[in-house]
């Protein structure tokens, strides 16, 4: 079973949720912090890591010995990261977007393809939890690449729970598709809200089975609720507005830790996880 | 021109809060809300959306089934997994390549230009404002941002304004890229928590990389005095100039409810003698008053 926990908005506590939940299910589980342009959860689950993994995406390396100037890899390219000039052609990689397009229409076979780095994986443990995550390089744009590497080491014996990146669009959608669950994270201000409707028009979009997270319950107001009775989302947990609990998070540490309490209410958010999984994305 | 674009790496930093707290001190600006994929700042500034226009920032290639003969040439050239065994092409891993459009030996393939989002002119009451919305599950997000920013100059160039307040995205890839090409000088909104310092350092990587000049801005510093050291410790290292901290205040969620800035909320709180304190410094630090020719696009084809 893979659930992928999201939210629209950033700083919700996607994080907060997937590592505690992690930590706390009785089952072989596994993390994937898909928040590549900033992974957070190794913070709070401090892995042991055993290995690494580059991960490279293909640009194009012309020969300009068999190179006849006729401009097919550049017509094709709709990213404008090739430019033929009379007896000299320029690439740009970081516009390229890997999709082998010159490769394939090169009349004269002089389009190579060479691996230019984009970000890297690295894998290890934390207790039972075996953890993978993926580091955007600085200065990188491509980022739905990286994700797809870290979502390849899902193991289909395992629970795999995905940290995804905020927002509703590729990086979110790398993240998320194909999963069993989508467990949206909110916290009940207006800027949630707003946030909140994207994300659950995007796995609406993609036909995913999703249920609710609120955070810092108390806060703000009750629209984020009102708002979830008239769609019909399940209110699977709600984390109160506790300044407490915000300052075990600032030091990295896990609130079933601190307060453990919340250990318990982990098991039962997998649990009726798990029964709307069963159920066929269905509530009770 | 001027223009300040306000990141934070990590998300729910407060990005939007004080962009819209600046909004209420700023003068002769052009406010932009570079968070195209999930943007927030219209909810307080309440534009009118008074221009709106489509964002066509791409194709999707489609399959004609009455030419096409099943042949499989696409699905072989497509690196993107998108062509179905059926040969329907899924919108959503449909990268807009055109591959398999040029590469079709019946022609079979078409290649409409998709609306894939709105972008807006629009009235505030605290200025004219250029904002956008991204469609839902839509590729594309740094170029609409680069189209928000691009329309955000103009306009700030035809209406005689010289300064441009950018409300940026979470994150350090494609939309934030985007969003930072030759901005004067980009403030970095960081929480005193350990993703916090982590995802700062990482935009302060990325200013360095583009050689932006950056200042940081502590939100929420009481929450953890240990972080909040250790966050201008980073600070100093990176040489990037700290402006001010704000406590943690109920307040600017309670503002928010009421669709205002902080400044239209409590205008004689503490919290915002503190916000102007900030901005009086971004305002007189040399990086802002004398603004140094950047351009990103070099860095980007080196």
């Amino acid at each position: 079973m893979i659930i992928s926990v999201a939210s629209g908005k950033g700083g919700t506590g996607k994080t907060t949720v997937s590592t505690n939940l992690a930590r706390c299910i009785d089952r072989e589980v596994q993390l994937l912090d898909c928040d590549i342009e900033e992974p957070n959860a190794h913070l709070f689950l401090n892995p042991v890591f055993t290995g690494k993994e580059k991960v490279n995406a293909p640009v194009p390396e012309i020969d300009l010995k068999k190179c006849t100037f006729c401009k097919k890899c550049m017509e094709i390219c709709r990213y404008g990261a090739i430019a033929v000039l009379k007896d000299q052609v320029m690439t740009f990689e970081n516009l390229c977007h890997s999709c082998g397009g010159c490769f394939e229409i090169c009349p004269e076979n002089a389009v190579s393809e060479k691996e230019r780095s984009l970000g890297e994986i690295e894998h290890g443990s934390s207790g039972k939890i075996e953890f993978i995550h993926g580091r955007l390089d600085i200065g990188q744009v491509m980022a739905p690449p990286v994700i797809k590497k870290v979502r390849s080491y899902t193991n289909p014996d395992l629970v795999t729970i995905i940290d995804a990146p905020p927002g509703t669009s590729c990086p979110v959608i790398a993240a998320m598709s194909n999963t069993d669950f989508v467990l949206l994270v909110t916290e009940p201000t207006p800027f949630g809200l707003h946030d909140l409707k994207l994300a659950v028009e995007t796995v609406r979009a993609l036909n995913l089975a999703h249920g609710l997270v609120i955070n810092r319950a108390g806060l703000g107001n009750d629209e984020v609720k009102k708002y979830a009775e008239k769609q019909n989302l399940p209110v699977l947990m709600e984390i109160p507005f506790d300044r407490k609990i915000a300052q075990v998070y600032s030091k990295g540490l896990m609130i079933v830790d601190e307060l453990p309490e919340y250990r318990e209410k982990f098991r039962e958010l997998f649990n009726s996880i798990e029964n709307m999984v069963n159920r066929g994305g269905q509530v009770k | 021109m001027r223009e300040l674009v306000i990141l934070s790496g990590k998300g729910g930093t407060g990005k939007t809060s004080i962009t819209s707290a600046f909004a209420s001190l700023a003068k002769n600006k052009v406010l932009c809300d570079a968070d195209v994929d999930a943007a927030d700042l219209h909810l307080i500034l309440n534009p009118d959306f008074g221009q709106a226009h489509d964002f066509r920032g791409g194709h999707e290639a489609v399959i004609d089934q009455d030419k096409c003969v099943q042949c499989g040439r696409c699905i072989e050239v497509c690196r993107f997994d998108a062509v179905q065994d059926n040969f329907v092409i899924d919108p959503i891993e449909c990268e807009g390549c055109g591959v398999c459009v040029d590469l079709c030996p019946e022609q079979a393939i078409d290649f409409p230009e998709v609306v894939s989002g709105q972008w807006y002119i629009s009235d505030t009451r605290f200025g004219p404002m250029v904002h956008a919305r991204l469609g839902i599950a839509q590729e594309n997000s740094g170029k609409l941002v680069s189209l928000v920013r691009q329309e955000a100059k103009k306009l700030a160039e035809a209406k005689g304004l010289d300064l441009i307040l950018t409300d940026g995205p979470p994150g350090i890839g494609c939309p934030v890229i985007a969003s930072i090409g030759q901005a004067t000088a980009l403030l970095i909104i960081a929480e005193p928590t350990v993703s916090g310092l982590h995802d700062m350092d990482r935009v302060a990587e990325l200013a360095r990389h583009f050689n932006l000049p950056a200042m940081v801005c502590i939100n929420k510093y009481d929450l953890n005095p240990e972080q909040t050291e250790k966050i201008r410790a980073s600070a100093r290292k990176n040489n990037i100039e700290i402006v001010g901290q704000i406590p943690f205040d109920p307040d600017f969620t309670r503002a928010m409810v009421q669709e205002q800035t902080i400044f239209e909320y409590n205008p004689d709180s503490q919290l915002c003698a503190q916000i102007k304190g900030i901005w009086d410094t971004i305002l007189s630090l040399p990086c802002f008053r004398h603004p140094v020719a950047n351009n990103i696009m070099q860095k980007l084809q080196e």
